[in-house]
């Protein structure tokens, strides 16, 4: 039986995973289709040719459809930081808040105010002006997800500030660092790539749709070339940034790592697991093992993680108790070091309050000692350190499985586009069909890899989620989860099946 | 040169600039108006397809500017961020689920399938406008009024108000009479915006009978606002206000808001100017058949909400007071973000003047030519 914990912070947990994901439905189909249909009507733009504008407002409107219910699900996420985490909100509001603020300003009014262009100014301004203003939209969506991205992988590796004890909280020391922090930069190259490929991915699978009735063969044969460019292009970037991606979890989070390939004990020269099932008993520090099947590539993981083979990769078990032989702390160890920060952090203001200088100093000193220990002191066992393996192993795997077949989609999908010979094979146009559920998976897979990964961190290393949640009761994140529940899934209900007649209608209608 | 100012310049800047942001906010609340007229001054498909589309090529400019004004505070006052959202947590969910109800209404009302029927999607624009408003103006009220949280030593809030036991978590603002009137005020002013607003978007040649419908809504809304309004400026006149002294000690002091007035007269001449402005835009569209009445009541409406922003936070006051405990009571001072911090995002509101004129630039290409009611009706019009 599974041991679910109910506290507080575990439904405001929920109700924030529920909220992301629900975003992030809509989100990566905003980041792509807003590109497409700026390249749909650039091409319209310099060919003159009518379908191409036909082409445009078609899938202009399924954007709109989706970009709406993706706003509406998007400004729960910024308030919820201060509603639920209110403890983290002040805690790093002093870093977190500026990239926030910053997509406010340069993102979202780029959005808001070219979007009633885009839509409606197709008889009030000139044409230039109108595929100009579509562009805005592409960039300002794109430019949305750089902050936003910039925020979350400052949680996965905080850089560029200090703890200040006598605000309790990290203040920002370097913006620049913040800003290009390695893992900000990979957050937001792969999922931003990620997203222009699942928005191929729908296309072709509506384009296939089309074929498949024969119905719109000239739009879709003509959509399809555009997203399988796209789709291709993008497939080959989002591997590129996951293997940077990966190599900077390796760096940063080791733990997150040792769950994504599911390594309890490290090894030097490890393998990477190309397909496995893992042994669900299994638990940190026992003797089972891991996998009840698995197929290794050797040295891959060793290569991948360190880019150097037979280096050791730590897994789990090496993590949490610590390796001597190969200079891994464990989290026992840090645990240590952490309690003896709160201890000094807490004694700290006390001689403050008191007006005990000298008492204050004594008690910093040692603060600053095990300071970058902090988060370890709030954890009440080392294995708390570990995040679902299961979870985030199988999300991994299949989000690495589908990411290597969809340039295979594409690639196929432009050959015979090209070559004119694409409704004939009917074999294809069926997983052209699937392409989109397929990416959906994917695009869901990778934020539970990015997020079940971090925990039970909020900031890595420094807070764990527990600490950063807001003292509420439990009834009411409960009664705000429900609602959640309720709103956002009529509402999605209603995406759907407004998008399916819109899909239905075709481009005549418009 | 930015980075040599010192922190005290910073925090006041940045709550002048945070409170542009929502002062701007207010005046965009004409969309929110605008929802709650939708029943009220359209009779026919065509009126209805008007106003909604009117309105709907505007939502997300005020949408964008409360995301705006939340993420502005997070950055630069963030212990007001996690105390008020953490804190009055029902006040800010229920705030937000109007919001977000309203963000697919435009585009999904008219759609084919959209499952849930026009109405619901119009009932939703109304509770947006109305409820949405309505707390928004409560919880501004509270910035006078006081709110009932504690700080600890780590500045990790606690809501202390209970009712029968249960944790209201801020929804007793609204047992204020004034957190009431000022939502009230609020509500009402939105409307007089929304009313004037469509009558300056709207070819209204084919709908005399709405434009008489409108230009009665500006009138009557304003007197049903001005009744809340007088009570607010009078409670604000002659209400305790939180002091802060120079040891940082806060206490109640008689009178606190009207001393700050007459300390800080370019608040005065703001709240003064507003008011005229917006009876000066009333008076416009409401008798003198003018459809740009939206511009001095709009600009009167920005300067209003600065007044009533910044005058509980300058002058040695707490913009964010805490009525259970006084000495958890947030400044402009003791709840920002470092000097860093403000001194970077400082830098990064120097793209604020070129945001603007890019949104005005874009506006006035929109609206040069007036909304008619064949683009209100076409398929693809919301």
């Amino acid at each position: 039986m599974i041991d679910v914990d109910f506290s507080l912070v575990n439904w405001s947990r929920a109700q924030f995973a529920l909220t992301a994901m629900y975003h992030w439905i809509f989100v990566p189909l905003t980041l792509g289709l807003s590109f497409l249909c700026a390249f749909f009507e650039t091409i319209y733009i310099k060919t003159g040719n009518e379908q191409w504008k036909s082409i445009t407002r078609f899938w202009m409107t399924l954007f709109g459809i989706n970009f709406a219910i993706g706003v509406a699900t998007g400004i729960i996420l910024e308030f919820q930081f201060g509603t639920n985490w209110s403890n983290y909100s002040w805690m790093v509001g002093d870093i977190f808040g500026a990239p926030l603020a910053i997509e406010g300003i340069f993102a979202f009014f780029l959005e808001a105010t070219f979007f009633a262009v885009m839509f409606f100014g197709w008889d009030r301004v000139s044409k230039g002006f109108h595929c100009f203003s579509t562009w805005m939209v592409a960039i300002g969506s794109n430019l949305s997800a750089v902050w936003i991205l910039v925020a979350n992988g400052w949680m996965q590796n905080p850089v560029g500030m200090a703890f200040n004890p006598e605000t309790v909280r990290f203040e920002m020391e370097n913006f620049a660092a913040v800003i290009f922090n390695p893992v900000a930069v990979y957050k937001f190259t792969h999922t931003s790539s990620s997203g222009f490929l699942f928005a191929s991915l729908f296309v072709l699978t509506i384009s296939s749709w089309y074929l498949l009735k024969g119905r719109h063969i000239e739009m879709a044969k003509k959509s399809i070339i555009v997203a399988s460019v796209f789709g291709l292009i993008s497939s080959v970037f989002v591997a590129f940034t996951g293997d940077e991606a990966a190599f900077e979890v390796a760096q940063q989070q080791p733990m997150k790592l040792a769950a994504m390939e599911g390594l309890y004990k490290g090894e030097k020269g490890a393998g990477l697991v190309a397909m496995g099932i893992l042994n669900s008993a299994k638990k940190p520090g026992d003797d089972q093992d891991a996998f009840l099947f698995e197929v290794k590539i050797p040295e891959l993981l060793s290569l991948l993680a360190n880019r150097k083979p037979g280096s050791f990769v730590p897994g789990v078990d090496d993590l949490v108790y610590g390796n001597k032989d190969e200079n891994v702390m464990g989290v026992n160890a840090m645990m240590k070091k952490g309690q003896l920060a709160l201890a000094d952090l807490a004694s700290y203001k006390k001689a403050k309050k008191e007006k005990n200088d000298v008492g204050a100093a004594e008690a910093l000193t040692r603060f600053d000692v095990n300071k970058d220990y902090l988060g370890y002191g709030y954890l009440s066992t080392p294995e708390e350190a570990v995040p679902s393996v299961p979870i985030v192993f199988n999300a991994f795997h299949i989000m690495v499985v589908l990411g290597s077949l969809f340039p295979v989609i594409f690639a196929a999908f432009l050959f015979y586009a090209l070559k004119g010979t694409l409704t004939e094979k009917r074999w294809l146009l069926p997983i052209g069909l699937i392409s989109g559920l397929l990416g959906f998976l994917a695009q869901q897979s990778g934020w539970v890899v990015a997020e079940v990964g971090r925990q039970p961190w909020a900031i890595q290393g420094l807070m764990p989620v527990k600490v950063a949640t807001t003292n509420l009761s439990t009834t009411s994140v409960q009664v705000t989860f429900f609602m959640f529940v309720a709103v956002f899934t009529l509402l999605l209900i209603a995406e759907i099946s407004i998008m399916l007649k819109q899909i239905s209608i075709g481009p005549e209608g418009h | 040169m930015i980075a040599n100012l010192d922190y005290v310049t910073l925090q006041q800047l940045w709550w002048v600039l945070c409170s542009v942001v929502g002062a701007l906010f207010l005046f965009l609340t004409f969309v929110q108006g605008g929802n709650t007229l939708l029943w009220q001054v359209a009779k026919t498909e065509t009126e209805n397809a008007l106003v909604v589309n009117s309105l709907g090529r505007k939502w997300e400019l005020t949408f964008t500017t409360l995301v705006l004004f939340g993420g502005a505070l997070f950055a630069s006052f963030p212990k007001f961020y996690s105390t008020s959202f953490g804190g009055a947590y029902w006040v800010w969910m229920l705030i937000l689920f109007t919001f977000i109800i309203q963000a697919v209404s435009f585009e999904y009302r008219t759609k084919p399938a959209n499952v849930l029927g026009a109405k619901v999607y119009e009932l939703f624009l109304f509770i947006n406008g109305s409820v949405g408003v309505l707390l928004i103006g409560a919880a501004v009220g509270t910035f006078y009024t006081g709110s009932n949280f504690s700080l600890n030593d780590y500045n990790q809030v606690t809501w202390q108000y209970t009712l029968g036991g249960v944790n209201l978590r801020g929804l007793e603002a609204a047992f204020s009479l004034f957190n009431l009137s000022m939502g009230l005020f609020l509500v009402f002013n939105a409307r007089v915006l929304g009313a004037l607003y469509l009558l300056n978007n709207i070819e209204l040649g084919s709908v005399a009978a709405m434009e008489t419908r409108l230009r009665k809504a500006v009138w009557t809304n304003f007197l049903c606002s001005l009744p809340f309004l007088l009570y607010v400026v009078g409670a604000i006149l002659l209400m305790k206000g939180f002091h802060v002294d120079e040891s940082g000690v806060v206490s109640k002091v008689s009178f606190k808001y009207f001393f700050n007035l007459l300390a800080l007269p370019h608040l005065l001449v703001m709240l003064l100017g507003g008011l005229g402005l917006v009876i000066l835009g009333v008076m416009g569209g409401a008798f003198k058949g003018s459809t740009k009445g939206i511009w001095p009541a709009g600009l009167g409406t920005v300067l209003v909400g600065l007044c009533v922003l910044c005058l509980p936070a300058f002058n040695s006051t707490s913009f964010y007071p805490s009525k259970f405990d006084l000495q958890s009571s947030l400044t402009i001072y003791n709840a920002s973000s470092s000097h860093y911090t403000l001194a970077t995002m400082t830098y990064v509101a120097l793209a604020i003047p070129f945001v603007l004129a890019y949104v005005a630039y874009v506006w006035k290409q929109m609206d040069s030519k007036k909304l008619t009611s064949q683009e209100a009706m076409d398929s693809e019009a919301y």
